[in-house]
């Protein structure tokens, strides 16, 4: 098999009808929406402002000017937190948020720290779930801002987000979430949530690259990130985006319409796909939890006794295309900060194997990873010298 | 972002597997790190009769360990001491900078066990240390020195 596409985490491929959202907007409809003393320029406005109504719906926000269009789910995140830490200084520095972030989360918070503020990184446990009660806890008088991610991209965890979001709001302190990887695999009610900001990105629900949101609810204040021109209701400066906004639009309101159809059908893919792999393959964990509160499109296992990225090249060979967190595969000398965080060896951490399917995954395909995974980590562990001690040992336990 | 002939060696590793009854064992890199190189010879006569690897690591780990079994096969001790981490990297034609530490490993899994070849000999002290220091970083440093 060619392209078994087994990476929906990092990207996912966008769809035609999403394709034919964004093409009238390359040439028919070019105008700048801010030029609205003639006819395509206004026809681009009022199309993004349909977009924006479009993208307020899908989400359930409570109007519609509480969307914001950026250039990515990293923008928003900066922005997010950048933007609130920034507004907020006179009331205080400290910062909440979590070991197992998205880098566009904690590079953030590492950059505040150099400006000044204080950042509490909260311990998660073995499964990656984050403890509302210590986030209560963290909770100072100078707290300003808590950022926690609505599900993790590596390990698939879902955070208890609306039951965060409810202390968040008892203490007065603003609440962001990054949903980047939630989108379309989860119900996202933002009125029910009760978030007061949340990001995500086009790309991860086969929308286009190079668009996200951020939601910013009405009466919390940020400071700019991107100055300029008076775009965004003169918070966020550029010249909209406009295929790629109808492309995110478009890409969202489909998720969202066949959403509890899409996440039966994944769970049940991922679910065999777990079942035989466990069943094939011999020293195997999964990684994240096992229950409800895993993403319905997420698998990450450790194959004790191998690396990842032999693990990932082998896959290749073989048209599976995934990722891995182990130091070499992500060019750093150590492994998945989320593999550590769960409290992992780095050795064990340095084994893992993400495998994310999508709507469009077919059983067939499950079938042929369960079948030609097996092989290779076999295949693997006998050049393995940590694997022929294993062996030996076992020898000895019998004898 | 692998060579050709990387990709070859890691597909195909020549000289994977133990030796019974070697009189040649070296071990160098740690799991912590990612990457583990062991290494077994048969040395007759100071020449290295045969040659064999484990690898636990990421495919250049195992392209090089591959590569610098090919390259001391049928050597002197002698000759097979000048190996570098150097010369592995051109037969491979070359590595992605952040990967150069894997050739340091194997040229330190060779060097590693030809002096415990030498210990058992009494040609060496028993307490000489192996080239590795078990440090990941100062293997890395090499990364950095070869940029």
């Amino acid at each position: 098999m060619n392209n078994v596409y087994m990476d929906n985490n990092a990207t996912t491929c966008m769809t035609k009808e999403v394709v034919d959202a964004m093409m009238p907007y390359f040439i028919d409809t070019f105008g700048n929406a801010s030029s609205k003393f003639y006819g395509i320029g206004r026809n681009a406005e009022q199309a993004l402002y349909k977009m924006r109504e479009s993208v307020a719906k899908s989400l359930n926000a409570a109007k519609v000017n509480e969307i914001y269009f950026t250039g990515s789910g990293c923008e928003a995140d900066n922005w997010a937190i950048k933007g609130a830490a920034l507004a907020n200084r006179s009331k205080g520095n400290h910062i909440i948020t979590s070991k197992i972030e998205h880098h566009a989360v904690l590079n953030t918070c590492e950059y505040l720290e150099k400006h000044g503020f204080e950042v509490t990184y909260l311990d998660v446990d073995e499964y990656g779930i984050v403890d509302p009660a210590a986030v209560e806890a963290a909770i100072c008088d100078n707290t300003v801002l808590i950022s926690i991610m609505t599900a993790n991209n590596e390990i698939g965890t879902i955070e208890p987000i609306a039951e965060i979001a409810k202390i968040a709001k008892a203490h007065k302190v603003i609440f962001h979430t990054d949903a980047v990887q939630a989108i379309g695999h989860m119900k996202i009610d933002l009125q029910e949530l009760g978030v007061d900001m949340l990001s995500l990105s086009a790309h991860k629900f086969h929308g286009p690259k190079g668009v996200g949101m951020l939601y910013i609810r009405n009466g919390v204040r940020i400071d700019n990130l991107i100055h300029g021109g008076g775009q965004e209701r003169g918070k966020r400066a550029a010249t909209e985006n406009l295929a790629g906004i109808a492309g995110l639009a478009k890409a969202l309101e489909l998720a969202v319409e066949n959403l509890d159809e899409n996440v039966a059908a994944m769970i049940k893919k991922r679910d065999k796909l777990i079942k035989g792999i466990r069943d094939n393959i011999p020293y195997v964990r999964l990684n994240g939890p096992e229950d409800e509160r895993r993403l319905c499109n997420n698998a990450n296992f450790s194959f004790k006794y191998v690396e990842g990225e032999s693990i990932l090249m082998m896959l290749d060979m073989n048209g599976i295309c995934a990722s891995s967190g182990s130091a070499c595969a992500s060019g750093s000398l150590d492994p998945s900060h989320v593999l550590l965080a769960i409290g992992l060896p780095h050795e064990i951490a340095h084994g893992s194997l993400r495998l994310s399917i999508g709507e469009d995954t077919t059983d067939e395909e499950i079938d042929y990873v369960i079948k030609t995974l097996p092989p290779i980590i076999s295949r693997l562990r006998d050049m393995s010298p940590l694997y022929e001690e294993v062996l030996k040992g076992e020898k000895n336990n019998v004898q | 972002m692998y060579s050709e002939k990387v990709m070859d060696h890691f597909a195909h590793p020549r000289n994977v597997g133990e030796i019974e009854n070697a009189n040649a064992v070296g071990e160098v890199g740690n799991a912590k790190c990612g990457d583990i190189m062991k290494i077994y010879m048969d040395i007759e006569d100071n020449v290295i009769k045969d040659v064999k690897f484990k690898t636990f690591g990421c495919g250049a780990a195992i392209a090089t360990s591959s590569m610098a079994t090919e390259m001391v096969k049928g050597k002197t001790v002698d000759e097979a001491l000048k190996l570098t981490n150097k010369a592995v990297m051109e037969a491979l034609d070359g590595l992605p900078p952040e990967k150069i530490h894997c050739s340091v490993l194997a040229e330190e899994a060779i060097a590693s066990a030809i002096k415990d070849y030498k210990q058992r000999n009494g040609e060496l002290a028993a307490d000489e240390p192996t080239g590795c220091t078990g440090c990941c970083s100062s293997c890395h440093l090499h990364d950095e020195e070869n940029q």
